[in-house]
């Protein structure tokens, strides 16, 4: 029993002092911030990501897998605006992390850096599952991403400040291949301006209002709510009078209600990758508006 | 400023002399709406240029790609955010409230309810009554209080009137090496279910087992102190000291501790589609004459009393599955605890009140019980969910000295006691429209009383109102 005791106590003590790493440790709520923390922090950033690109972000439990990982995190960066108000408090508060705590400099909400679109006016449920910051689904303007870059990097830089000019340096590099690509992606996404669309749920609003897109309904009667029969028709109805020219669902939404939609009103239903790992091509930040730009531009073909 | 003007310019009307006429102050009144109405106009036209210089401070970030012009445009857009929440009420408190209640169908009297073979455990543990009932109301009110703390409180209102506190306690933020003391009341962390709120359930009630050994539920008035462990693997473990007031416990009147429990979790991922969680947990209580009535052989009242040790060992497991961890279509939980139940002590038979035959009789008592359920709960599509549980309670081996010795009761004079084993089956069918709402149908063959089936058919509402809560594994 002793013994028992004595290699138990050991174990244990060997899991507290197994050696801090050197490297900054980051929770990232969704694949777009921990792909972006890894382009500021190189080989000097551990970066677990909480929810992976086929998740639904509203629908997201804290797993005791979160709450392990919260534990040992340096820093959380998540969305905020309340994407993810229905797991991320719970782990915060099972995680026995003072650092990663609301407040401290641990806790990085991107929603704060970025001007939101759609901010309710009046909040109430009989809209569907408002957020009332505004709309969340913000990773898909990228040029939110260089605004978060450049407070991210500060952050990083402040919470290992011996790495602090590596990850401005590594920052500033980003920011100029992500500005040159953001010129590109503006002149090669020209052809879209005014490309009437439907959506899935209000999660490319910000892709829609970056590129000048337009959109004519969403397959959701209310948002968070899962589309009906009832407004599906009245949806086709509305396509006859004001047609659109695509579905554009994120690989994550269920395919059923939009494939029912292309089939009656004879448009295609594009699949973007929405963040980054929703499909092959989308295997970093670049890679993902790469590959959602090719696919848009398609349609026009 | 503008607001600030707008309020001394209407103070400064109001402090005129009151021997003004009538039609001054008429013309006063207009006076100050037209400039209200200008300074709004203004105060909107501020904002709107506010907004658009955020927006243009963006994009110049953008083309200059400097990090530190980003910063800045962020301090700027926390700034405005933050100075339309300064008002008075901007510390409130996280508030919601649940709606519940149920339409019940029983072959059987709910008023008769009993687990027989096992200690009536005192909680409210019959099934709802017949007919229209309404739930329990819970209001539930958190925040952060300081940087340090973070505090709850969940009151239920009964629906014959009446507030219990179900959970009040205070929680630490700010402790390091993963540790998190609680303090206050609140539901003991041992087992799966105990935790959880009754609403958030896949089924109406409590397993037959949460029933028969913990009340329902398990509450601790006390501490608990909990170390997660800075694994990749979920690694929890915590002490839990309390008062040990109820059932399996009893309120003793006594200094010291009353209850203490220690549990182990632990759990993790497999692939993207599964997760996990599984623990065992020990509780401990002493209980003082901890007392239930009967009635002996001759339908006489009876209050026995048990004082003594009660052990509590549970071990739980759950899993849960969805297609690349998209729970949002299609999702399977399936979920099973099981309990070992030791009592150690004596046992007080009194019938004074009754046939008075014997008077008070004390003798050793000395049970080893247990039961499990196991539990399957199934999304198919998007807000529908079917789910199946099996319960049962093993009578295991008791030894009432009483009877065994001679004492004078026999063992018909336990009716409530007697030797059974308690089954029961139960399905349920939900619907919940989205996270907030939830109708549900259930049905339930319950063999908790010896003898007799009800037959249980419920259709319950579950409403949540409010702040948007996040709910556990």
């Amino acid at each position: 029993m002793t013994t028992n005791l004595k290699i138990c106590l050991a174990s244990l003590a060997l899991l507290v002092t197994t050696p801090a790493v050197a490297a900054l440790n980051i929770f990232a709520c969704t694949p777009e911030w921990g792909a972006l923390s890894k382009e500021i922090g190189g080989d000097k950033a551990t970066v677990y990501n909480a929810t992976n690109a086929l998740q639904d972000p509203h629908r997201v439990e804290a797993r005791p897998s979160l709450i392990a990982r919260a534990r040992s995190a340096d820093l959380v960066v998540c969305t905020g605006a309340q994407l993810e108000i229905g797991w991320l408090p719970l782990v915060l508060t099972q995680a026995g992390n003072a650092k990663i705590q609301l407040g401290q400099a641990g806790y990085f909400e991107v929603a704060r850096t970025v001007t939101m679109l759609e901010v309710p006016a009046s909040i109430d449920r009989a809209q569907g599952d408002v957020h009332p910051g505004g709309n969340p689904h913000l990773h898909l303007d990228p040029r939110n991403i260089a605004k978060a870059a450049g407070a991210l990097t500060e952050r990083m830089a402040q919470l290992d400040p011996a790495a602090a000019e590596f990850y401005r340096a590594r920052g500033k590099a980003f920011l100029a291949r992500w500005t040159e690509a953001i010129a590109r992606w503006e002149k090669e996404a020209a052809p879209l301006k005014g490309l009437p669309i439907v959506v899935y749920h209000k999660n490319m609003s910000y892709l829609i209002a970056w590129l000048g897109m337009r959109e004519v309904g969403s397959l959701e009667p209310k948002p968070g709510l899962p589309p009906t029969a009832s407004h599906l028709s009245a949806l086709l109805a509305q396509l006859q009078r004001d047609p659109a020219r695509a579905i554009v669902l994120a690989a994550y939404n269920d395919p059923r209600g939009g494939d029912w939609l292309a089939e009656h009103a004879k448009i295609p239903v594009v699949i973007l990758p929405f963040t980054v790992g929703g499909n092959e091509k989308a295997n970093d930040l670049f890679g993902l508006f790469d590959d959602s730009i090719a696919r848009l531009l398609a349609v026009k073909k | 400023m503008a607001r600030f003007l707008i309020a001394l310019c209407i103070a400064i009307a109001f402090s005129a002399p009151v021997s003004a006429q009538e039609s001054e102050l008429a013309k006063i009144r207009d006076e100050i709406r037209q400039m209200k109405q200008q300074y709004e106009q203004r105060i909107q036209d501020l904002e709107k240029r506010l907004a658009d210089t955020e927006v243009k401070a963006g994009t110049a970030a953008v083309a200059a790609s400097k990090a530190e012009q980003s910063a800045a445009s962020a301090e700027t857009a926390t700034a405005a955010a933050a100075s339309a929440r300064s008002g008075e009420n901007a510390f409130n408190p996280a508030v919601s409230l649940i709606l519940q209640g149920t339409f019940a169908r029983e072959s059987q009297d709910p008023n008769t309810y009993r687990l027989n073979g096992f200690f009536p455990s005192g909680g409210e543990v019959g099934p709802p009554k017949r007919s229209f009932g309404l739930g329990e109301t819970e209001l539930n009110v958190t925040a952060n209080i300081d940087p340090y703390f973070r505090g709850v409180a969940i009151a239920s209102l009964a629906p014959e009137g009446g507030v219990s506190i179900e959970e009040a306690y205070f929680q630490t933020l700010a402790l390091p090496q993963g540790l998190t003391l609680k303090g206050g009341r609140f539901f003991s962390g041992l087992g799966y279910l105990n935790e959880i709120h009754q609403h958030a359930w896949d089924f109406q009630d409590a397993p037959l087992a949460y029933k028969a050994f913990l009340g329902n539920q398990f509450r601790q008035n006390g501490l608990q102190l909990k170390w997660v462990a800075p694994t990749d693997l979920f690694i929890e473990l915590a002490a839990e000291l309390g008062s040990g007031d109820n059932f399996p416990g009893s309120d003793r009147n006594k200094n010291g501790v009353g209850s203490s429990a220690l549990l182990a979790h632990v759990g993790g991922d497999i692939g993207n589609s599964y997760a996990w969680r599984s623990g065992v947990s020990f509780l401990r209580t002493s209980p003082r004459a901890r007392s239930y009535q009967d009635v002996d052989s001759l339908g006489g009242a009876v209050t026995n009393a048990f004082t003594g040790s009660a052990r509590l060992w549970v071990a739980d497991a759950v899993l849960k599955w969805s297609p690349n961890g998209n729970s949002s279509y299609r999702n399977l939980k399936l979920q099973g605890e099981y309990f070992r139940f030791i009592q150690d002590g004596s046992l007080n038979y009194n019938d004074a009140g009754g046939s008075a035959l014997f008077g008070p009789v004390t003798g050793p008592f000395n049970a080893t019980q247990s039961g499990w359920y196991a539990q399957a709960a199934w999304q198919f599509l998007p807000a529908w969910r079917v789910g199946y549980r099996y319960d049962r309670l093993n009578y295991g081996s008791v030894s009432n000295g009483i009877v065994i010795g001679g004492l004078g009761p026999q063992a018909s004079d336990f009716p409530i006691l007697a030797n059974y084993s308690p089954t029961r089956n139960s399905v349920m069918f939900d619907w919940s429209p989205t996270e907030f709402s939830r109708i549900r149908l259930q049905f339930s063959s319950d063999k908790s009383r010896l003898g007799l089936t009800d037959n249980q058919a419920l259709v319950q509402y579950i409403y949540s109102l409010g702040a948007h809560g996040a709910h556990k594994f």
